[in-house]
């Protein structure tokens, strides 16, 4: 798409150079001309870099689906979002510049807005993402599969499989549908008690519009077309021995079957291949994790021997699988009360998701070279 | 039947008062009747307008008398979970607040006029912890019950006023559960925290979720509630939430951010140093915030606040002298993409939250004008309060950014 759109854009015509993000900026080209075409084509740049490092054997028929795409919609939302629509001619570090000191006066006069559950996407395009964008193409060298089962609006329940000692799967899972669906669009993710007990990390939590997986928050999120996301097997996921790597555990109660049903929303299976690899949990001090209240006290080949090395975490290739929406509809009346129905459901999505990880890790091949 | 003759409780204090004043003024109702346990100043005299005042105090058995003689209708518990002007008067407010609502509601009992009970009772009810659920609906109660303070107060005072719903049936109940009330007029622990300056302590590592209501919006719930017919209890709030750090920032002062075990010596220290205090229990409660589902207020009981949360919270701040100004930011934006050699982004408009809708500036300075003061009687407590220039250059009073309606 930016080829196409700077082949017969206003770039061309303007006689000037055609510019990327680093190269001089043409200063004869009319400022209002490029006001939208200046975000889109960073963006797209970004996302082709992006999708070039990680997959070079993704379809490319999406690919190119993608570029064709129009984009006003998004144009419209990403200037909503953010309360300050770029009209700006420069390029490069100093637009990046400029942009780190509009956000930085917002900061400091408070002109931001959070919604009822607190997230504040200024906060988040500006802080939170950029780091994981970079841990996202670059160190683990993410896949998405079946981008397109993600619909482009209205609410959708995204179930994940969870691993890998520290919950970094959640967070790539946000950056894949934040940066790489069509519409950007945010994931609200459900965490446990102590993610928001915790200082520092609960408000960075709450700011990135994730909150408390329970079914009060969850239904209401869903009924306002918002895609939240979902890890059922919880800590006992996370915290599994390498051992155990890419064997599902048991899915809670079923609570998330019941939100989805309860607001009428698909269900869609996630499938996470990677994140075991990152910090392999080869043993788990319970005497201390109880004493520090934490759900387990991770020992991985570099921690806590190599001390604040061993929070780097290895760069094992990852892929994401979005699978085909299940339908929660059509079950009859007070479906969502009858544990059968909800069981079963359950039961196919974590089967779904069990044959996606294991078809996935047949195609991955090695867990570090991919 | 007649008019109504509506009894007010706590018209020493801006709600109680003004609300009188407004039910006063109001055809349907034939007479209103102020009490209190202490003589209100002549400003709150001077709002409360046509209402008679009777120096009754509530926890007294005279209040019965006062209900009886009158044939009082509807009684308005308004001084119920009103938070005390200091937290010196702590002990005294759950004094008044626990044991005032009890006697007021045996009192209610024993009438045979009284019809109508409305009893203002607050947030905190919900207590606020990292297990509750994001937004609190009307259904829900405390997972972590507060073990004192003004939560575990509204928590009692809402237990007797079930007990008395059981014991007379007859009686509709109004129980409206307010957010913190901030505004031009009402002083509170609250609005004294954000008057510190130029630095306001939060707890480190916390950034809670908060929703105000402003004072006119508060009256006027009560008022709607005392006259209207809806029978329950309900959540008041204003639309959309507002962060803590966000609201130091925009009443133009700095977070002081500080582990809340250093609260305590801080909080003494500043005292001592006569810079102003603060309670350290209400910075704790305020790193742990809360949000309130509105559906019911709008839906059920029929009444929209004017204000949202960040309005009502910038109609406050209009009145504090700010320390860091939003030009002075800007400035310094504009000095250090100088001296980088960077054209800095334009200073966008002001967005108030959920307002997608705003005018130009001019727009906005015009409609000021016309916005009429807090029931018409805060001119009378100016003089309490210094007006200064406000946060934006304009004169104190006018919010900053206003729904144009």
């Amino acid at each position: 798409m930016p080829r196409v759109r700077r082949a017969g854009g206003g770039s061309d015509e303007q006689g000037g150079p055609v510019s990327g993000p680093d190269g001089p900026h043409p200063t004869g080209r009319p400022v209002s001309a490029i006001v939208a075409d200046n975000r889109i084509d960073e963006q797209i740049f970004e996302q082709d870099g992006g999708t070039a490092v990680a997959g070079t054997d993704a379809p490319t028929e999406r690919r190119v689906r993608e570029r064709s795409m129009p984009r006003q919609a998004e144009v419209a939302d990403s200037t909503a979002a953010d309360p300050a629509p770029v009209e700006n001619t420069e390029t490069g570090w100093r637009r990046g510049l400029a942009g780190s000191l509009a956000f930085l006066r917002r900061r400091m006069t408070g002109e931001y807005q959070v919604d009822d559950f607190g997230y504040d996407a200024d906060f988040t395009d500006h802080v939170v993402v950029p780091p994981l964008k970079v841990l996202y193409e670059k160190w683990f060298r993410i896949e998405t599969l079946g981008m397109d089962n993600i619909p482009d609006t209205g609410g959708a329940l995204l179930v994940a499989n969870h691993s890998g000692t520290v919950a970094v799967d959640a967070l790539m899972t946000a950056v894949a549908v934040r940066e790489h669906h069509p519409m950007r669009r945010p994931l609200r993710m459900l965490g446990a008690d102590l993610v928001f007990q915790t200082p520092v990390m609960g408000p960075i939590a709450r700011k990135m519009g994730n909150t408390l997986a329970c079914n009060p928050d969850a239904e209401r999120l869903l009924s306002t077309g918002e895609l939240v996301a979902v890890f059922p097997e919880g800590f006992k996921g996370v915290g599994k021995p390498y051992s155990q790597r890419y064997r599902l555990q048991r899915f809670g109660r079923g609570g998330f079957v019941t939100a989805a049903m309860k607001t009428g929303v698909p269900i869609i299976p996630v499938s996470i291949v990677g994140a075991e690899e990152i910090y392999p949990l080869i043993g788990n001090l319970k005497p201390l994790a109880r004493a520090l209240g934490f759900p387990y006290f991770p020992i991985t080949p570099t921690f806590p021997w190599l001390g604040p090395l061993g929070a780097v975490p290895l760069p094992s290739k990852w892929i994401i699988e979005f699978g085909e929406p299940i339908q929660t509809t059509g079950f009859g009346d007070n479906a969502a009360d009858d544990p059968m129905v909800v069981f079963n459901i359950t039961d196919r999505v974590r089967e779904t998701i069990q044959q996606t990880l294991y078809r996935l890790l047949l195609r991955r091949g090695h867990p570090f070279l991919g | 039947m007649a008019g109504l003759i509506v009894l007010v409780t706590g018209v020493t204090r801006v709600i109680g008062s003004c609300l009188a004043g407004r039910l006063a003024a109001n055809p349907a109702v034939d007479r209103v009747i102020g009490v209190d346990a202490a003589l209100p100043e002549p400003a709150a005299r001077a709002r409360m307008g046509a209402a008679d005042f009777a120096r009754v105090d509530i926890r007294n058995p005279l209040v019965a008398r006062v209900i009886e003689a009158a044939g009082v209708d509807t009684v308005v518990h308004a001084s119920a979970s009103s938070t005390p002007a200091s937290s010196a008067a702590r002990t005294m407010a759950k004094e008044m607040n626990v044991l005032g609502t009890m006697q007021l509601l045996a009192a209610c009992q024993r009438s045979e006029s009284v019809r109508n009970l409305i009893v203002r009772s607050t947030g905190a009810v919900y207590g606020a912890s990292s297990r509750d659920p994001a937004i609190f609906t009307e259904e829900m109660s405390a997972r972590s019950v507060p073990s004192s303070g003004p939560g575990r107060d509204a928590i009692d005072i809402e237990a007797y006023v079930r007990g008395f719903g059981r014991r007379r049936p007859d009686v509709r109940i109004a129980v409206p559960r307010f957010a913190e009330v901030v505004g031009p007029t009402v002083v509170t622990p609250l609005t004294r925290y954000f008057g510190l300056a130029p630095a306001v302590p939060m707890v480190l590592g916390r950034d809670a979720r908060l929703q105000f209501v402003h004072e006119q919006d508060a009256i006027g719930l009560l008022e709607h509630l005392a006259l209207g017919n809806f029978a329950g209890t309900v959540n008041a709030a204003g639309d959309g939430t507002i962060t803590l750090a966000q609201a130091i920032h925009r009443a133009g002062r700095i977070p002081l951010p500080v582990p809340s075990l250093g609260l305590d010596p801080l909080s003494r220290v500043m005292r001592t140093l006569r810079l102003g205090g603060f309670s350290p229990s209400q910075v704790k409660v305020l790193a742990a915030g809360r949000v309130m589902d509105t559906t019911r207020l709008r839906e059920r009981a029929g009444y929209t606040p004017g204000f949202t949360t960040v309005e009502a919270f910038d109609d406050f701040a209009a009145g504090l002298r700010p320390v860091v100004t939003p030009e002075a930011v800007r400035a310094v934006e504009v000095r250090v993409a100088g001296a980088f050699g960077v054209q800095p982004l334009p200073d966008t408009p002001a967005i108030g939250a959920g307002n997608q809708d705003e005018g130009s500036t001019v727009d906005l300075l015009l409609a000021d004008t016309s916005v009429p003061s807090v029931a018409g009687g805060s001119d009378a407590v100016d003089g309490s309060r210094p007006r200064l220039v406000g946060i934006d250059g304009h004169a104190a009073g006018t919010p900053r950014r206003r729904r144009i309606r």
